[in-house]
């Protein structure tokens, strides 16, 4: 990784519950581990309650400006409704990584942007546990991007997660590790 | 010679600006004996309400903050939890208490919080110049109940110490009158009573007064006295109404 | 020092509840209302072990009240809300400032008028800078633009209120208090303080203390508010904070505070990648106002672009400040969706000369 000058930002959307906050929270320590600038920027309040849910995630070597992007170098996507509202924005040429789970591909109509479908719920059922399908799209993306290291992400899983959580962080990491493998057997 | 009666040691040397007949210098007596006699004095703090309360910090030996209008008991709970050690205390009117302030009141008491909270009820706004107040009696003509307080326009009578008394969060709760020595001598033992939950730390201690105010009421101070015995008392009858035995924490 | 403290990813909200253990806050009372909630959350679990005390009150009022009780014994102690929540508490400001009571006061601000919505907004700028309440006073109002300076400026709030006796406020807003940073949680050094011989401790071996605002004899309210202004203008004079950058060169500076200062910064940066000499100027206190400091750079640049999260309040402050040749335009924006730097890239463009 270029460590000189860099900046990239990232924008994860989906259903609230899908865990889309908690990995954009594990991406930020995880690059604030390694030294680097870093804003978080959930949704919060009455938007969390049963409707979208997202986050901005900004990664840079100098302090950031403003949390908030219009045109991101890369889109998460977890659900149609979420990639209808950011897919479009994704910069020319940047990453646009969808929930093939739950999205049509059908539905990308961008030519202009590379495209990392990921099954992250059929992957995370095939594995037994069905509510790590966040976990598995961040192993795929970070498989993919390179942002940050698999060892500063599992690092940052006992900041992230509550004390009582932590009993959950061996599978959380196995599921990482699954998307890694996921995408690491597409090439 | 024998010393019968002297000046609590809690009360400055001022003479009273409270109108002739008026119960709320008496109140002030009762307080400060009851302060001189747990020799607290040096630890009290007591909290000014808006009204003809708010001079208390003219009267009293004693270091005093001054609460927005209906605000004391939040202050004095405030006052409380930073310095556990002290003993707290605030006199509040009807207006203060009954109608502006009525949450903080019923929420200090809820919350069982280790203070004294004197209710001086007279019925009508004092210092503002003789306006209706949540505890007017109905029929009783205010300068904003130019007919008599009807409960069909303006409600009922609100009985502060019963409502007090609901509350779990209560201690100890009584209503007094300081219209006649016998009542008086009640009066100081529900006083004095109250403060020593307090030092006792059984939490919230509440004595409501009966007073009179002759101004506003257009009595002479006797006919004022009377009329607390014959109207007031009726309708808020008198004695303890509650007595914590030992500290409750539910 | 800071070296050797880890640096922890926390929310703006949570920097501001460390901020207040970390100067020695052990007292809060609150009332929930989003998006401040975090701060309240995060005392009530971390204040008891440390011998504190957490009262979720009933409401504002009683929360403001509860704080003027416990700041009149001399103890630091904080109250946190948004807007809604503030504005039912500036009966309480207004009897602090009247009663010289040091406190501190978070505004974690949404958007109204009335309910409003919950998205971030700076529509409190008025009513922070102006005292609020009725009645002729002033607080200390600082505007933090990052979740460090959410920690370090609640930090020098409780130093600044007990150095002036007066209220001071925190103002952020949704934004600052919902987006997570890096943080270093390292204690400032305390300010010299004068000692709290006013404060109510029980009247042992002296006189009593009296803490009041009611002043009725004749002449003694006049003295108390030429008392006051005297202290606002001691402020003016010895705290007024501001964060100027790349004005050295500029031909066009953006005014902003809080959470719009953070993004214009990267409009600025954009800007500069154009080709444009632009820079930022940052209050930092929002009373005092830095009018000086913009009145000095306005000797030499020419063209201001106030950016606001509401229609135009501190816009004014800047058209006060700045020198009489200079122009001053203004980009609002009204609750809703948070302005991107392009946004405002393309008001410099429009405005740059």
């Amino acid at each position: 990784m270029d460590t000189k000058g860099f900046y990239y930002d990232i924008i994860i959307a989906g259903f609230g519950g899908q865990g889309v906050l908690a990995i954009g929270n594990l991406l930020a320590y995880a690059a604030m581990k390694e030294g680097r600038q870093v804003t978080f920027l959930p949704t919060y309040g009455v938007e969390m309650r049963g409707g979208t849910a997202n986050c901005t995630v900004v990664i840079s070597s100098k302090e950031i400006g403003s949390p908030i992007v219009q045109r991101p170098h890369a889109v998460i996507s977890m659900n149609l409704p979420s990639l209808l509202k950011y897919g479009i924005r994704v910069l020319p040429k940047g990453l646009l990584m969808v929930n093939s789970s739950l999205i049509d591909l059908k539905e990308v109509s961008r030519k202009d942007i590379e495209l990392l479908a990921i099954p992250v719920n059929d992957i995370a059922n095939q594995n037994g546990n069905p509510k790590l399908a966040n976990m598995i799209a961040l192993g795929a993306f970070i498989e993919k991007t390179k942002w940050v290291t698999f060892s500063s992400v599992f690092e940052s899983l006992e900041k992230v997660f509550d004390e009582r959580h932590h009993g959950l962080i061996p599978s959380n990491i196995k599921a990482i590790q699954i998307g890694a493998e996921y995408v690491k057997s597409l090439l | 010679m024998e010393l019968v009666f002297k000046r609590p040691e809690c009360l400055i040397d001022v003479p009273f600006h409270f109108c002739p007949g008026c119960h709320h210098g008496i109140a002030h007596r009762l307080v400060a004996e009851a302060i001189d006699h747990f020799k607290i004095r040096e630890k009290t703090i007591g909290v000014a309400s808006v009204g003809c309360s708010v001079f208390m910090y003219d009267y009293f030996n004693i270091d005093v903050v001054e609460a927005p209008h209906g605000r004391a008991s939040a202050v004095a709970s405030g006052v409380k939890r930073a310095r556990k050690d002290s003993i707290v205390f605030t006199i509040q009117g009807d207006g203060d208490l009954g109608a502006i302030g009525i949450a903080e009141g019923i929420h200090t008491a809820n919350r069982g919080e280790n203070i004294t909270l004197i209710f001086a009820n007279n019925g009508i706004y004092g210092m503002t110049g003789g306006q209706m107040a949540p505890t007017t009696l109905l029929g009783q003509k205010t300068t904003t109940s130019p007919y008599g307080r009807d409960f069909t326009y303006d409600g009922y009578p609100i009985r502060m110490a019963e409502m007090m008394a609901t509350l779990e969060g209560s201690a100890f709760v009584a209503r007094v009158a300081v219209n006649n020595p016998a009542n008086l001598m009640k009066a100081k033992k529900a006083v004095r009573k109250a403060f020593q939950m307090q030092v006792e730390e059984m939490g919230f201690s509440f004595v409501e007064i009966l007073m009179s105010c002759p101004t506003n009421w257009g009595l002479s101070s006797l006919e004022a006295n009377r009329r607390v015995e014959e109207e007031m008392i009726p309708y808020f009858p008198l004695g303890t109404l509650k007595e914590r035995k030992m500290a409750d924490y539910l | 020092m800071s070296q050797n403290i880890e640096k922890i990813l926390v929310r703006g909200n949570e920097a501001v509840a460390m901020g207040a253990i970390d100067a020695g806050c052990l007292l809060f009372f609150g009332y929930p209302i989003t998006p401040q909630n975090e701060i309240p959350e995060y005392l009530s679990k971390h204040l008891p072990p440390l011998g504190g005390e957490f009262i979720q009150a009933e409401s504002e009022i009683a929360s403001i009240n509860l704080l003027l009780g416990a700041s009149a014994t001399g103890a630091r102690a904080m109250s946190s809300s948004s807007s809604p929540g503030i504005s039912l508490m500036q009966e309480g400001l207004s009897y602090m400032a009247g009663s010289e009571l040091p406190v501190v006061i978070v505004n974690i601000s949404r958007s109204g008028p009335g309910l409003g919505g919950i998205s971030a907004s700076q529509g409190d700028y008025f009513q922070a800078t102006r005292g609020g309440g009725h009645g002729d006073y002033r607080m200390i109002v600082l505007a933090p633009s990052t979740v460090q300076e959410m920690y370090n400026l609640t930090c020098l709030a409780f130093d600044l209120a007990d150095k002036y006796r007066n209220p001071a406020m925190v103002l952020g807003d949704a934004l600052i208090g919902q987006m997570k940073e890096p943080l270093t949680r390292q204690k400032a050094e305390k300010m010299d303080l004068p000692p709290k011989d006013w404060a109510l401790t029980g009247a042992r071996g002296r006189k009593p203390n009296k803490i009041k605002s009611l002043y009725l004899q004749e002449g003694e309210l006049t003295e108390h508010n030429w008392k006051l202004y005297q202290k606002y203008e001691r402020m003016k004079k010895e705290e007024v904070r501001f964060e100027m950058v790349n004005a050295e060169d500029a031909r066009l500076i953006i005014v902003a505070f809080g959470s719009m200062a953070r993004v214009s910064k990267t409009a600025m940066e954009m800007a500069r990648e154009e080709g444009m000499k632009v820079g930022l100027f940052r209050p930092i206190t929002l009373f005092p106002y830095p009018e000086k400091g913009l009145y000095d750079i306005s000797k030499q640049v020419k063209q201001f672009l106030t950016v606001e999260l509401n229609t135009g309040q501190m816009v004014e402050d800047v058209k006060l400040s700045v020198d009489r040749d200079a122009e001053v335009h203004f980009y609002g924006k009204p609750p809703g969706a948070l302005p991107p730097p392009e946004e405002i890239l393309e008001q410099i463009r429009k405005y740059y000369r």
